[in-house]
């Protein structure tokens, strides 16, 4: 049942995060960058809400989880070379952990 | 670079699928090997094995000869089984626990690991290879 949840979940992450890069990427991979930022603010809200188990295996590990993505990332951060890779990881980590901790703190106070 | 072809129906299905069996492979993973407090080394392994899966891929000729292939298991595939988004909760988790030093060896660690997984994979394919597999949209 749990893993039906997370294959549901990412049956869904997956494919948004590939339109997203589809249409958003170029020399600068906007749209994963995009992805990863958004999916890391909404675990942190599913984490601070304390969602039940099925919920979280549904949302948190199966939608964030696939809608975000570390190997693409990594990838694009390699091939880009020191300047734009140095740029995709400031524009990945900084939002996406401080989005995190306040999607945390939002959550936490409903 | 940008928008290469149209978004085709059939290439959005093959993310799905590739994407619902990676999630679950990750999900498998981090119940066998249950996460405790400290250093989350599951997500860690998953993040770095799977950025040296996505890197050896292009090396593949039969990967980059269907087209199909480089979207279902470097997008589907191997985006599901990788997360972003647990590595900055666990890293936000870590601070909040009074373990900022760790949340950034964590935090850092990864990333220098991926980077390093991905060098290493590169060398059994060509520049040419990796972009032909990004055109294929493999890597998204």
């Amino acid at each position: 049942m749990t893993l039906l949840l997370v294959a549901l979940g990412a049956a869904v992450g997956a494919p948004l995060r590939y339109v997203a890069a589809h249409l958003l990427d170029g020399r600068l991979h906007h749209g994963t960058i995009l992805v990863n930022v958004v999916g890391s603010l909404l675990l942190g809200i599913f984490s601070g809400l304390a969602l039940g188990d099925h919920a979280m295996a549904l949302l948190g590990v199966g939608f964030c989880g696939a809608l975000t993505t570390y190997s693409a990332f990594a990838v694009q951060v390699h091939d880009r070379g020191p300047r734009l890779g140095a740029a995709t990881v400031l524009l990945t980590a900084v939002p996406a952990l401080g989005l995190c901790a306040l999607g945390f703190w939002l959550g936490a106070q409903l | 670079m940008t928008p290469r072809h149209p978004l085709h129906l059939t290439v959005l299905l093959a993310v799905a699928v590739g994407g619902a069996l990676g999630a679950c492979a990750r999900y498998g993973l981090t119940t066998w090997f249950e996460q405790g407090p400290g250093f989350p080394w599951t997500t860690f392994a998953v993040n770095v094995s799977g950025s040296f899966l996505l890197a050896l891929l292009p090396g593949i000729p039969a990967v980059r000869r269907q087209p199909l292939l480089p979207p279902l298991l470097g997008t589907g595939v191997l985006g599901g089984y990788t997360t972003l988004s647990a590595w900055s909760e666990e890293t936000r988790a870590l601070v909040a626990d009074g373990s900022a030093g760790l949340a950034a060896l964590y935090a850092v660690g990864t990333l220098a690991a991926c980077l390093g997984a991905v060098a290493l994979a590169d060398r059994w394919s060509t520049p040419d290879a990796r972009h032909e597999f990004e055109d294929e949209e493999g890597d998204l």
